[in-house]
Formats: C-alpha cells, structure tokens, sequence
C-alpha cells in the first residue's frame, strides 16, 4: 500500500511539469493579453503608456523561456505568482474559492452516486422491467442534457414555479443554495454511475460463483449482498473516481450560472481576462484534485478486492 | 422625426426617474444590484482597476473629486463646495468639503486627493487612472521616477486645493471617473486595502465573497444629510443573462441589465414593461476602417458602404430596437451631438455609383474582424454581408475572441473590425480620436488623418470659452460624419430593468449599472431581508 502511494506521488511531479509547459506555451500562442482583455466590451480604455508600463510590470515582455524557468523557480518554493488582475497573491486568490469548489464537488458526487448506483442496481435486479426502462431513460437523459440547459430547468422549476430554492449565489454557504448546483453538475455521473451499474451488476449476476451459490441455496438477498455487491463495485469505484476528479474541472459552467464563488468560476474569469498566474494556479488546482482522487481510488482497489495486487 | 421621438423618449425616461425619487423615501431595508460583466470583481481597490464592473462596488464605497449628474446630464462637484478657474484656465481652485470622512473616521483634507494623484502616478506600478491624472501638470515627471511630487497640486490649507492642468481641458472628465477615487493613505498602508476597502462612499464594506458578492452597510457619517436611505447594499455577481432573468423573475434581485432578447420580453410582458429604464449610452458602435488599406483610403468608397448597408433594418431586426442609429461619432448625450443630424439614407443605387466613381465598378473583397457579440458582433456582420454583395464587395468575416479585438485594431492588423467604442462623455477625448497626431494605439483606429478636422480639434483644444468650444467639435464631429471614416451603425440603448419596490435609480449614460446608491431607496414591499 505504502509502495503504491510513494509511486503515485513520484509521478504527480513529472505530470504538474507537462501540465504547466503546456498551459504555458498555449497562452504563449493565444492572442490577445491581459491588458486588451481589460478593455471589457469596449467599456474601458486604457492609455498606451499605461499599458507599456504595466506589460513590464508583469513581466510580459520577458522571453517565454525566461518566464517559464522564473514561474517554475518559485512555484517550487510555494508561489503560484501575483494575479495580473487582483495583484494578489495566487495562492490567496484560489484558497478561499477551494471550500466553495469543494462542497460543490461532494455534493454532486454524493447525488450522483446515491442515486445514479440505486437506479443502475435496481435495473440490473430486474432487466426488461418498468424500473429498468425508466432508469435507463433517465441515464441516457442525464448524459445527453447539458449543464446548462439542465441547471437553467432547474432555476424555473425549483426556484421560480415552486418557489422552493432559491436560484442562485452562495447564500450563507448552507444546503439551500447547494442543492440546485449540486444536481446540475451530478447529473452526468450520476447518469454514467446509473449505467456502469446496471452493467457490473448484469455482469456479476451471470457469474459462475453467483450460480454456485445460488445452488448451495443461499438466499437471493445474501447472494446480492456477499457476492454481486462486492465484486460489482470495483467497476462503479472506478467510474466514480474518474468522475469524482474530473468534476471540479467540469464546474466551470455550472459554477458560472449559479453565480457559485468556486475555482471553476475563477478560472474562466481569469482565461477571459488574460490573468495567466490565475489560470495556471486553478489549472494546478484542479490537476492535484484529479490525481489525488485517482491515488485514493488505486488504494480503495486493493480494500474492495484483496486478489488487486500492485507488483 | 424618429429620432426626434427617441431622444423625447429618454427625456420622459429620465424625468420618470427623477419623479420616482421625488416621493418621500423610506429608510432602511436593503438595495440588490447586479454586476453583469464578470463573473467576478477585479479588485476593490480603485486605483487598480479600469473595468466597468469594479466600478459598480466603487460608487458605493469610494467617491471621486466630481460626479456626473444623469439628471442635469453634466459633471458636478463632489467632494468640493466650490472650484474657481483662473483666467488662462489651466489653475482651478478647489474649497473642499469639510464634512467628507473615510469610513474609519477620519475627516477627509487636501491631502488626501494629492496623496491619491500622486500614488496613482506611480510609474512602477502602472495604475490604470495615470491617463487621467497625466493632465495635471508635473504628474508625468512623477510617473517617469523624476520627482516624488505631482507640482501643479498645492495644498493651500486643509480644504483648499489648487490644481494647475497642462492643457486648457475640464479636470471634471477625469476626476469623476471610479479609478481616480481619494483614498486615505494610512489604510492603504496597511497593505490589505483590496480586502478591506475604506472609502468615502455612502456605504462601508462589509463583506466581498469572491464570485459571489459584495455586501455593504450604511455609513451614517456620509457627508449628504439623510442619505443613504437603505440600511444595506449588496452587489451580486450575476454574469449569465438567462440566470439573472429567472433570479429578477422570482424577485432575488432587484436589477437586472437586459440584453436584445431579453429586451423583447421584458417589454412585451405587461407586469415587467413598467420597470424599464432605458438610456442612449455613450458607446458607438461601428465597422472601423483601415484607411492603410487601400480602398478605404477612398472617402467614397466608405459613403458607399454607409448607404449600402440598411441599418435601420438591422437595428430593428437583429438589436430587436435596443439601440439608437449613430448620426454621428459623437453620441446623443455628447454636449457637442448636432441634433441637426440625418443619418445616411439606405440607397444602393448611390453606393454603386459612389464605388463606380472610386475606380471600384466592380466591387472589391475585405476582411471583416469580429467578435461573438450578439449587438455588435457575427450576427450583425452576417446581415451585412449580404447587403454589400448587392452592391459587388465581397465581405469575408474573421472571428476572434472579443479581448482581441483591442490588440488587433491597436497593432492595426485589421482591414476593418466591428467593435463598440466608449464615445463619452468628454467630447474633446472622444474626437481626439480622429486626430493625426493621436496614434493608432491610443484609439486613432483608422488611421485617420486630415488637416481640416485638424485644425478644428486644434481649435478646440486651445479655446477657454465652452460654448466655442462645442461649436468646434460639433463641427468637427459633422465632418467625421461626412468623412465616413467608420460605418456609423449605432449608439447603446442601456436597458436596466428594475423591480417595483426600487425608487431613485438614475438613467446614468456614461454606464447605466453605475448607480449613486445614496440617491436609491426600497419600500416595505421588497422581499429582501
């Protein structure tokens, strides 16, 4: 287990190393600069001096090269940089959207697999079944909506015909402004956790030692829960750990129809002004969240599934 | 005649704000304003930040030297009793207020403003106002590192500040933009001012929550008596137009900018069609020309592509009326706008003849740079497409993020862009545009260059006297118009949708989600808490 962890976390380095140089060089070739992405619509001007000054302020004059090795050389002592934006410091800007980002994350994966796993364990159970249909409709559904059509339902239904939720901001941080947000950005996994499910279970079910257990005359009820629950699960932790470390990626637009104060929201902020110690910082962020949940994932393997052995 | 009746009906708007906040205002409560163009704030220290969006934050915290007046439509003094001109018009003589105080209780003196200047020309760190404070005479030499003091501003005693310009221009255009606000030296200090703004406004800070809001609260030792009226403000960070129209909707916010779409709805919607309040906004939006291309070198070439193109058609249409036809550079709330003016007549026939007389029977091919915009971007460029084919020039259209634009027209890389420009409220600015020795960097976008329109800039520049001075840019404003360096498509119409509970909203041209907060007061019927 201990082996398992030193080796995941010696290839987070060489991983964060490509990430950077990549970003870096991207936003080398991108047009445009943080300076003319202050003019805002046309709603600012900005005076050329003003500008020289500021471009070498920031340093983007320097050769790419040189920026590269000058960002690498403090990103190893801790700094993420100063915003161009805010002209603060990097870390200070993303350490407050990170819970926000956080709770969101948790929270959709919780709905996703509460009841994306129910829905897919339920159809297995009984294939060609009424449940089975609906379950599958809802799964297909869930795949094909996006966020944002989704999320904007969501506001008329909850918020403005029912009156339930509010419709959107962070509120005093608590369930009520969550829930919305949540199911938007769950609905996806929960859709894909709904159908690799149903097909692990489906797998499971027709297994040899399912049918030798059922001879031996074990009940329906202890072959699910000894035999097909467990060995089903390796596929479904699988899919939620993919799932689970891309999802804070993947909130950027929820998090800006929802006015949600997390790192997605900062980050395609920041892309649209130009503000690359910004962007590179939540790049980072959101890298590290994904590798950290895969490394977790790896180790839950070997919990679930004693025969998974890393060699 | 049609724009008679638009210009009448800003008017009527406007003078409905001012009736609205004429009924006894109610204190307490709290005001829900929107910010729009973000997703979230830059900064919350002034000096740092040019963008539209801070600024709606700012004219709750902070507060400038002069204000603009939306319902007079002028600059008025802020933070001064008084200002006196001196006779060549380059030295004003500021008394100052004497019951102005920072939110942490400390009066506000001539100090205060020079120190602010002063830090803002600080050259190492480039702040974005330096454009403004540059016309103050010894600011440049702060700003290069070769003196430590801005010497045209003098302390006379506490509230009195004498300020000497370089050029004869109104010290008002500059001193009531958001970025210029006077801020006090010992909290800036401290070296956390942006997460704890302390200003002069009517409300103090309260609480930012990054992409989220800003809350603040009332400030009882503002220096207008009884204002604000409400106990708190909260400024919500709402960038997606269909998320803010379902929060208005269900009553969450009590603003809400609309964009074309939203403006049919909200019009047509018999309980939403009473909170409207509209205004020209000084943005003119156009196809800028470059005259280093060859064809647009040619004065006829452009008149053709203004009488090719049927822009009423295309307002009407696609901007779903949310605009003004432009009948000129400057915009109808410009103090120099020649309200003689006629736009030109959609007539196909004239540009054929006009191109055929240009040595272009045939036509010609450009390149067409946009953005996604929907009020100034590929949907318009794609109507107008069509229409120049009628005519034998082949548009082809090339589209690119909108923070682009800025650099391309500014590198001049462009044969033409469409873009909307902030053509206010200082008049004089805006036509220096226009004027050869302005650069294609600092907005000179065309290329532009023609002695005549020269030498009335000149003119106007030079002349003490305002009421010449409109005179001249009036007609150096007629002679861009008939120059047709840009293809005059039109002026912003602001729609700002608000709630029925709201009162004292002001139809601000020079941006309209820029609000006085302490002019604005909720009744008992807001839901908001």
């Amino acid at each position: 287990m201990l082996l398992v962890l030193v080796r995941r976390l010696g290839n987070v380095i060489p991983t964060l190393l490509a990430v950077i140089a990549l970003v870096f060089l991207l936003f080398s070739v991108l047009p445009g600069s943080f300076i003319s992405g202050m003019n805002e619509d046309g709603r600012s001007v900005i005076d050329p001096a003003v500008m020289e000054r500021m471009r070498k302020e920031m340093g983007l004059d320097d050769p790419l090269y040189e920026r590269f090795a000058k960002y690498v050389g403090k990103l190893a002592t801790g700094d993420l940089g100063t915003s161009f934006r805010t002209r603060e410091p990097v870390t200070k800007l993303i350490a407050v959207r990170v819970w926000p980002s956080l709770k969101l994350v948790f929270a959709a994966m919780a709905f996703a697999i509460l009841v994306g796993v129910t829905l897919g364990f339920l159809a297995a159970l009984k294939p060609g079944s009424l449940i089975d249909t609906v379950s599958m409709v809802t799964a297909i559904s869930g795949l094909s909506l996006s966020q944002f059509w989704f999320g904007l339902m969501l506001m008329y239904l909850f918020a403005l015909t029912l009156n339930w939720l509010p419709s959107f901001g962070y509120g005093d941080g608590g369930l009520r402004n969550l829930i919305l947000p949540a199911i938007a950005l769950g609905v996806g996994p929960m859709a894909l956790l709904a159908r690799t499910t149903r097909a692990a279970v489906l797998d499971v079910l027709n297994a040899d030692f399912v049918r030798t257990a059922r001879s031996k005359g074990m009940s329906e009820r202890l072959v699910v829960k000894w035999h097909v629950l467990r060995n089903a699960l390796v596929l479904v932790v699988t899919i939620v750990g993919l799932q689970f470390g891309s999802l804070m990626g993947q909130a950027v637009v929820v998090e800006k129809l929802f006015a949600w104060p997390g790192v997605g929201s900062l980050m395609v902020d920041s892309v649209f002004q130009r503000d690359m110690p910004a962007v590179q910082g939540c790049i980072l962020m959101i890298v590290l969240f994904f590798l950290l949940i895969n490394t977790l994932v790896d180790l839950a393997y070997v919990v679930i599934d004693p025969r998974i052995r890393y060699g | 005649m049609r724009k008679l009746l638009s210009l009448t009906a800003v008017a009527m708007i406007a003078f409905g704000g001012v009736a609205a906040a004429q009924e006894t205002p109610r204190k307490g409560g709290t005001i829900r304003m929107t910010a729009p163009y973000a997703a979230s704030f830059g900064s919350l220290d002034p000096h740092t930040t040019p963008r539209a969006q801070d600024d709606i934050v700012n004219k709750a915290l902070q507060r400038t030297l002069y204000n603009w007046d939306s319902k007079e439509g002028k600059l008025v003094l802020e933070l001064a009793k008084s200002v006196t001109p001196s006779e060549d018009g380059l030295t004003y003589t500021y008394k100052l207020r004497d019951d102005a105080y920072f939110h942490n209780g400390r009066k506000m003196t001539a100090d205060d403003i020079i120190w602010s200047y002063t830090r803002i020309m600080d050259g190492s760190k480039g702040y974005p106002a330096a454009r403004y404070v540059r016309i103050i005479k010894g600011a440049v030499d702060v700003e290069k590192g070769q003196a430590k003091e801005i010497s045209g501003l003098k302390k006379i005693d506490d509230f009195t500040l004498e300020m000497t310009l370089t050029d004869r221009v109104d010290p008002g255009y500059s001193f009531f933009v958001g970025s210029t606000a006077i801020l006090p030296k010992e909290e800036v200090e401290k070296g956390n001012y942006a997460n704890n703004p302390v200003g002069l406004g009517p409300f103090k800070f309260k609480e930012h929550l990054p992409g989220s809001r800003v809350v603040a609260e009332r400030f009882d030792k503002f220096y207008k008596p009884g204002k604000p009226y409400a106990d708190k403000l909260e400024v919500l960070i709402m960038a997606e137009a269909a998320a803010r129209d379902v929060a208005f909707r269900n009553k969450e916010i009590d603003t809400s900018i609309l964009g074309p779409a939203q403006y049919v709805a909200y019009r047509e919607d018999p309980q939403l069609k009473n909170g409207i309040l509209e205004v020209a906004e000084m943005f003119t939006r156009a196809v800028t020309f470059n005259h280093s291309y060859k064809p647009f070198a040619d004065k006829r070439v452009r008149q053709a592509i203004n009488h090719a193109i049927d822009t009423d058609l295309i307002i009407k249409r696609l901007v779903k009326d949310k605009a003004y036809r432009a009948v000129s550079w400057l915009p109808i709330s410009a103090t120099a706008f020649d309200k003689s003016a006629k736009p030109y007549a959609f007539d196909p026939d004239k540009a054929k003849k006009l191109l055929a007389e240009a040595g272009y029977p045939n036509g010609f091919e450009f390149e067409l740079t946009t953005s996604q915009n929907e009020s100034w971007g590929l949907p318009i460029v794609e109507a107008i497409i069509p229409m120049l084919a009628k005519v034998g020039i082949k548009v082809k259209p090339k589209l690119v993020e909108v923070t682009v634009l800025t650099d391309i027209a500014m590198k001049g890389e462009h044969q033409a862009y469409i873009g909307s420009n902030l053509t206010g409220p200082d008049s004089l600015t805006t036509m220096r545009c226009y004027y050869s020795k302005t650069p294609r960097t600092a907005c000179n976008y065309t290329g532009y260059s023609n002695p005549a329109f020269d030498k009335l800039f000149e003119d106007a520049a030079s002349s003490i006297d305002p009421a010449k001075r409109n005179d001249l840019l009036r007609q150096a404003n007629n002679l861009i118009y008939d120059e047709a360096p840009i293809w005059f498509f039109n002026y912003n119409k602001a729609v700002l949708a608000y709630q029925p509970w709201i009162h004292g909203l002001q139809a601000n041209p020079t941006e309209i989600t820029h609000q006085y907060p302490e002019d604005i007061w909720v009744d008992a019927k807001s839901p908001a808490r």
